[in-house]
Protein backbone atom coordinates (compact mmCIF):
# COMPACT_ATOMS: atom_id res chain seq x y z
CA UNK A 1 0.00 0.00 0.00
CA UNK A 2 1.30 3.32 -0.62
CA UNK A 3 0.96 6.22 1.07
CA UNK A 4 -2.25 7.75 -0.13
CA UNK A 5 -3.80 4.15 -0.10
CA UNK A 6 -2.91 4.04 3.39
CA UNK A 7 -4.40 6.85 4.15
CA UNK A 8 -7.96 6.80 2.18
CA UNK A 9 -8.24 3.34 3.80
CA UNK A 10 -7.61 4.04 7.47
CA UNK A 11 -10.28 7.18 6.33
CA UNK A 12 -12.82 4.45 5.64
CA UNK A 13 -12.33 2.46 8.33
CA UNK A 14 -12.19 5.28 10.95
CA UNK A 15 -15.43 6.46 9.79
CA UNK A 16 -16.99 3.30 10.06
CA UNK A 17 -16.02 2.82 13.32
CA UNK A 18 -16.91 6.53 14.49
CA UNK A 19 -20.07 5.50 13.09
CA UNK A 20 -20.88 2.27 14.48
CA UNK A 21 -19.37 3.34 18.15
CA UNK A 22 -22.62 5.89 18.15
CA UNK A 23 -24.87 3.51 16.76
CA UNK A 24 -23.85 1.32 19.62
CA UNK A 25 -23.94 3.87 22.44
CA UNK A 26 -27.99 3.48 21.94
CA UNK A 27 -27.95 0.21 21.26
CA UNK A 28 -25.25 -1.65 23.17
CA UNK A 29 -26.58 -5.07 22.71
CA UNK A 30 -26.76 -5.31 19.15
CA UNK A 31 -24.65 -8.51 19.01
CA UNK A 32 -24.14 -8.11 14.92
CA UNK A 33 -23.06 -4.13 15.76
CA UNK A 34 -20.55 -5.31 18.18
CA UNK A 35 -18.89 -8.21 15.98
CA UNK A 36 -18.67 -5.64 13.34
CA UNK A 37 -17.03 -2.43 15.49
CA UNK A 38 -14.52 -5.03 16.93
CA UNK A 39 -13.22 -6.36 13.37
CA UNK A 40 -13.10 -2.84 11.98
CA UNK A 41 -11.19 -1.73 15.16
CA UNK A 42 -8.67 -4.31 14.79
CA UNK A 43 -8.36 -3.46 10.98
CA UNK A 44 -7.63 0.02 11.66
CA UNK A 45 -5.29 -0.90 14.52
CA UNK A 46 -2.90 -2.41 12.60
CA UNK A 47 -3.19 0.04 9.48
CA UNK A 48 -2.90 3.03 12.11
CA UNK A 49 0.95 0.96 12.79
CA UNK A 50 1.42 1.00 8.87
CA UNK A 51 0.37 4.70 8.98
CA UNK A 52 2.85 6.08 11.30
CA UNK A 53 5.87 4.27 9.82
CA UNK A 54 5.43 5.25 6.70
CA UNK A 55 3.56 8.89 7.20
CA UNK A 56 4.43 9.79 10.44
CA UNK A 57 2.49 10.07 14.20
CA UNK A 58 -0.90 10.03 14.52
CA UNK A 59 -0.74 10.20 18.54
CA UNK A 60 1.76 11.70 20.37
CA UNK A 61 2.39 9.25 23.06
CA UNK A 62 3.80 6.43 21.22
CA UNK A 63 7.54 5.11 22.29
CA UNK A 64 7.72 3.68 18.50
CA UNK A 65 7.17 7.70 16.68
CA UNK A 66 10.63 8.81 17.61
CA UNK A 67 14.04 7.86 16.49
CA UNK A 68 16.48 11.04 16.27
CA UNK A 69 13.65 13.91 16.36
CA UNK A 70 10.53 14.64 17.92
CA UNK A 71 8.78 13.45 14.90
CA UNK A 72 5.43 14.73 16.30
CA UNK A 73 5.89 18.43 15.77
CA UNK A 74 6.76 17.75 11.70
CA UNK A 75 4.62 18.92 9.13
CA UNK A 76 2.12 18.64 7.39
CA UNK A 77 -0.45 19.39 9.97
CA UNK A 78 -4.09 18.26 9.38
CA UNK A 79 -5.35 22.04 8.02
CA UNK A 80 -2.54 21.73 5.55
CA UNK A 81 -3.42 20.28 1.87
CA UNK A 82 -0.76 17.76 1.30
CA UNK A 83 -2.15 16.26 5.04
CA UNK A 84 -4.87 15.09 2.80
CA UNK A 85 -5.91 13.28 -0.34
CA UNK A 86 -8.45 13.65 -3.22
CA UNK A 87 -11.75 11.84 -2.84
CA UNK A 88 -12.90 11.65 -6.40
CA UNK A 89 -9.96 10.51 -7.94
CA UNK A 90 -10.51 6.83 -8.02
CA UNK A 91 -14.34 6.88 -8.58
CA UNK A 92 -13.70 8.54 -12.06
CA UNK B 1 -9.30 13.71 28.72
CA UNK B 2 -8.66 14.07 25.32
CA UNK B 3 -6.12 13.00 23.07
CA UNK B 4 -5.43 14.50 19.55
CA UNK B 5 -5.24 12.55 16.46
CA UNK B 6 -3.24 14.48 13.77
CA UNK B 7 -5.86 14.01 11.05
CA UNK B 8 -8.84 14.62 9.50
CA UNK B 9 -12.53 12.99 10.05
CA UNK B 10 -12.59 13.94 6.39
CA UNK B 11 -10.01 14.85 3.84
CA UNK B 12 -9.69 18.41 2.74
CA UNK B 13 -8.11 19.73 -0.16
CA UNK B 14 -9.31 22.91 -1.88
CA UNK B 15 -7.62 24.29 -5.18
CA UNK B 16 -9.45 27.19 -5.41
CA UNK B 17 -9.20 30.29 -3.11
CA UNK B 18 -12.17 31.77 -2.54
CA UNK B 19 -11.98 34.17 0.74
CA UNK B 20 -16.33 34.76 -0.02
CA UNK B 21 -16.81 31.87 0.92
CA UNK B 22 -14.96 31.17 3.92
CA UNK B 23 -16.32 34.30 5.20
CA UNK B 24 -19.24 32.39 5.16
CA UNK B 25 -18.04 28.88 6.08
CA UNK B 26 -16.39 30.68 8.93
CA UNK B 27 -20.26 30.54 10.74
CA UNK B 28 -19.76 26.86 11.54
CA UNK B 29 -16.91 27.88 13.19
CA UNK B 30 -17.97 30.49 15.74
CA UNK B 31 -21.30 31.20 14.64
CA UNK B 32 -24.95 30.14 16.38
CA UNK B 33 -25.11 26.44 14.89
CA UNK B 34 -21.78 26.23 14.51
CA UNK B 35 -19.48 23.16 15.95
CA UNK B 36 -17.96 24.71 18.81
CA UNK B 37 -21.32 25.40 20.09
CA UNK B 38 -22.71 22.20 19.43
CA UNK B 39 -18.90 20.71 21.32
CA UNK B 40 -19.43 22.86 23.97
CA UNK B 41 -22.92 22.20 24.37
CA UNK B 42 -22.47 18.56 24.34
CA UNK B 43 -19.54 18.15 26.55
CA UNK B 44 -21.42 20.73 29.21
CA UNK B 45 -24.40 18.85 29.24
CA UNK B 46 -23.16 15.46 30.11
CA UNK B 47 -22.18 15.45 33.13
CA UNK B 48 -26.32 16.17 33.98
CA UNK B 49 -27.00 12.86 32.13
CA UNK B 50 -28.49 9.93 33.89
CA UNK B 51 -28.30 7.03 31.88
CA UNK B 52 -25.59 5.02 29.93
CA UNK B 53 -26.59 5.29 26.86
CA UNK B 54 -27.25 9.47 26.98
CA UNK B 55 -23.62 9.75 28.60
CA UNK B 56 -21.99 7.63 25.96
CA UNK B 57 -23.92 9.48 23.03
CA UNK B 58 -22.91 12.81 24.68
CA UNK B 59 -19.55 12.25 25.05
CA UNK B 60 -18.50 10.59 21.61
CA UNK B 61 -21.24 13.28 19.73
CA UNK B 62 -18.97 16.31 21.52
CA UNK B 63 -15.91 14.64 20.61
CA UNK B 64 -17.05 14.35 17.50
CA UNK B 65 -17.77 17.64 16.56
CA UNK B 66 -14.71 18.99 17.86
CA UNK B 67 -13.03 16.83 14.56
CA UNK B 68 -15.83 18.75 12.49
CA UNK B 69 -14.56 22.34 14.01
CA UNK B 70 -11.32 21.39 13.13
CA UNK B 71 -12.97 20.51 9.12
CA UNK B 72 -14.58 24.04 9.26
CA UNK B 73 -11.50 25.40 10.39
CA UNK B 74 -9.41 23.79 7.78
CA UNK B 75 -11.51 24.71 4.91
CA UNK B 76 -11.39 28.46 6.22
CA UNK B 77 -7.90 27.78 6.11
CA UNK B 78 -7.31 26.94 2.62
CA UNK B 79 -10.04 28.92 1.29
CA UNK B 80 -7.67 32.19 2.19
CA UNK B 81 -4.53 30.66 2.51
CA UNK B 82 -3.17 32.20 -0.96
CA UNK B 83 -5.89 35.45 -0.88
CA UNK B 84 -4.05 38.74 -2.11
CA UNK B 85 -5.47 41.95 -1.08
CA UNK B 86 -7.78 42.40 -4.30
CA UNK B 87 -9.28 39.32 -4.22
CA UNK B 88 -9.92 40.29 -0.46
CA UNK B 89 -11.36 43.43 -1.12
CA UNK B 90 -13.31 42.36 -3.66
CA UNK B 91 -14.84 39.13 -2.08
CA UNK B 92 -15.76 41.61 1.02
CA UNK B 93 -13.72 39.91 3.52
CA UNK B 94 -11.83 43.19 3.99
CA UNK B 95 -13.81 43.79 7.16
CA UNK B 96 -12.49 40.19 8.41
CA UNK B 97 -8.93 40.92 7.48
CA UNK B 98 -8.89 44.07 9.55
CA UNK B 99 -9.62 42.35 12.82
CA UNK B 100 -8.41 39.00 12.02
CA UNK B 101 -5.85 38.71 9.10
CA UNK B 102 -5.95 35.60 7.46
CA UNK B 103 -6.30 34.25 11.19
CA UNK B 104 -9.48 31.59 11.92
CA UNK B 105 -11.40 33.48 14.53
CA UNK B 106 -14.84 31.70 16.30
CA UNK B 107 -17.50 34.43 14.77
CA UNK B 108 -20.66 34.13 12.65
CA UNK B 109 -21.10 34.64 9.10
CA UNK B 110 -22.23 38.73 9.83
CA UNK B 111 -19.09 38.59 12.66
CA UNK B 112 -20.69 38.08 15.50
CA UNK B 113 -18.10 36.52 18.13
CA UNK B 114 -18.88 33.10 19.53
CA UNK B 115 -20.89 33.05 23.29
CA UNK B 116 -21.85 30.77 25.34
CA UNK B 117 -25.50 32.17 24.72
CA UNK B 118 -25.50 29.95 22.02
CA UNK B 119 -25.87 26.70 24.37
CA UNK B 120 -27.49 26.16 26.96
CA UNK B 121 -27.14 23.31 29.42
CA UNK B 122 -30.13 22.92 31.80
CA UNK B 123 -29.46 20.17 34.28
CA UNK B 124 -32.43 18.44 32.91
CA UNK B 125 -31.72 15.37 31.20
CA UNK B 126 -34.81 15.52 28.94
CA UNK B 127 -35.03 19.00 28.15
CA UNK B 128 -31.12 19.00 27.08
CA UNK B 129 -31.37 15.92 24.66
CA UNK B 130 -34.73 18.21 22.95
CA UNK B 131 -32.31 20.94 22.54
CA UNK B 132 -29.74 18.70 20.96
CA UNK B 133 -32.39 17.14 18.43
CA UNK B 134 -32.54 20.78 17.47
CA UNK B 135 -29.94 21.84 17.50
CA UNK B 136 -28.97 18.99 15.08
CA UNK B 137 -31.55 20.06 12.54
CA UNK B 138 -30.76 23.63 12.96
CA UNK B 139 -27.22 22.76 11.83
CA UNK B 140 -28.33 20.79 9.01
CA UNK B 141 -30.12 23.70 7.50
CA UNK B 142 -27.15 25.75 7.61
CA UNK B 143 -25.46 23.20 6.00
CA UNK B 144 -27.51 23.20 3.02
CA UNK B 145 -27.24 27.31 2.78
CA UNK B 146 -24.02 26.72 2.91
CA UNK B 147 -24.05 24.12 -0.12
CA UNK B 148 -26.29 26.53 -2.22
CA UNK B 149 -23.39 28.85 -1.75
CA UNK B 150 -20.91 27.02 -4.04
CA UNK B 151 -20.35 25.14 -6.72
CA UNK B 152 -16.72 24.18 -6.17
CA UNK B 153 -16.83 20.07 -5.13
CA UNK B 154 -13.71 20.28 -3.58
CA UNK B 155 -15.92 22.70 -0.47
CA UNK B 156 -19.50 20.41 -1.65
CA UNK B 157 -17.89 17.09 -0.59
CA UNK B 158 -16.63 17.49 3.16
CA UNK B 159 -19.42 20.11 3.33
CA UNK B 160 -22.30 17.25 2.36
CA UNK B 161 -20.25 14.77 4.63
CA UNK B 162 -21.05 17.27 7.85
CA UNK B 163 -24.54 17.80 6.27
CA UNK B 164 -24.97 13.80 6.95
CA UNK B 165 -23.40 13.51 10.15
CA UNK B 166 -26.18 16.14 11.67
CA UNK B 167 -28.33 13.60 10.41
CA UNK B 168 -26.70 10.71 12.53
CA UNK B 169 -26.44 12.65 15.45
CA UNK B 170 -30.36 13.95 15.20
CA UNK B 171 -31.08 10.30 15.28
CA UNK B 172 -28.96 9.35 18.05
CA UNK B 173 -30.20 11.76 20.12
CA UNK B 174 -33.56 10.66 19.34
CA UNK B 175 -32.83 7.27 20.47
CA UNK B 176 -30.76 8.71 23.67
CA UNK B 177 -34.36 10.68 24.76
CA UNK B 178 -36.30 7.64 24.07
CA UNK B 179 -33.87 5.96 26.53
CA UNK B 180 -33.92 8.59 29.15
CA UNK B 181 -38.05 8.86 28.81
CA UNK B 182 -38.18 4.97 29.57
CA UNK B 183 -35.82 5.37 32.35
CA UNK B 184 -37.68 8.22 34.19
CA UNK B 185 -41.27 6.31 33.55
CA UNK B 186 -39.51 2.95 35.22
CA UNK B 187 -40.33 1.82 38.68
CA UNK B 188 -37.52 2.97 40.85
CA UNK B 189 -37.14 2.84 44.82
CA UNK B 190 -36.39 5.71 46.66
CA UNK B 191 -34.48 5.85 49.39
CA UNK B 192 -34.78 8.75 51.98
CA UNK B 193 -32.02 9.48 54.45
CA UNK B 194 -33.99 9.74 57.63
CA UNK B 195 -34.73 13.28 59.37
CA UNK B 196 -31.91 14.02 62.42
CA UNK B 197 -34.73 14.20 64.78
CA UNK B 198 -35.25 10.42 64.28
CA UNK B 199 -31.68 9.33 64.61
CA UNK B 200 -31.44 11.39 68.18
CA UNK B 201 -28.70 13.31 66.46
CA UNK B 202 -29.57 16.96 67.85
CA UNK B 203 -26.43 18.10 65.72
CA UNK B 204 -27.82 20.93 63.49
CA UNK B 205 -24.43 20.39 61.44
CA UNK B 206 -25.18 19.50 57.71
CA UNK B 207 -22.34 18.13 56.76
CA UNK B 208 -21.88 16.13 60.41
CA UNK B 209 -23.64 12.81 59.77
FE1 LIG C 1 -23.70 17.37 15.01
Amino acid sequence: MNKEQIMKRLAVLDFIAVDLQLYLDTHPEDMEAIDKYNSVIKEADMLRMKYEEIIGPLYSFRSSNNGDTFKWIDDPWPWQPSANFEINEEEN
Amino acid sequence: MWIYEKKLEFPIKIKKTDPALAKVIISQFGGPDGELAASLRYISQRFAAVTPESKATLSDIGTEELAHLEMIGTMCRQLTADANIDEIKKAGFDAYYVDHGLGVYPASASGVPFTAAYLQSKGDPITDLYEDMAAEQKARSTYEYLMNLTDDPDVLEPLRFLREREIVHFQRFGEALQNVKAYMDSKRQFVIDKPDYMNGNKSKCMKCR
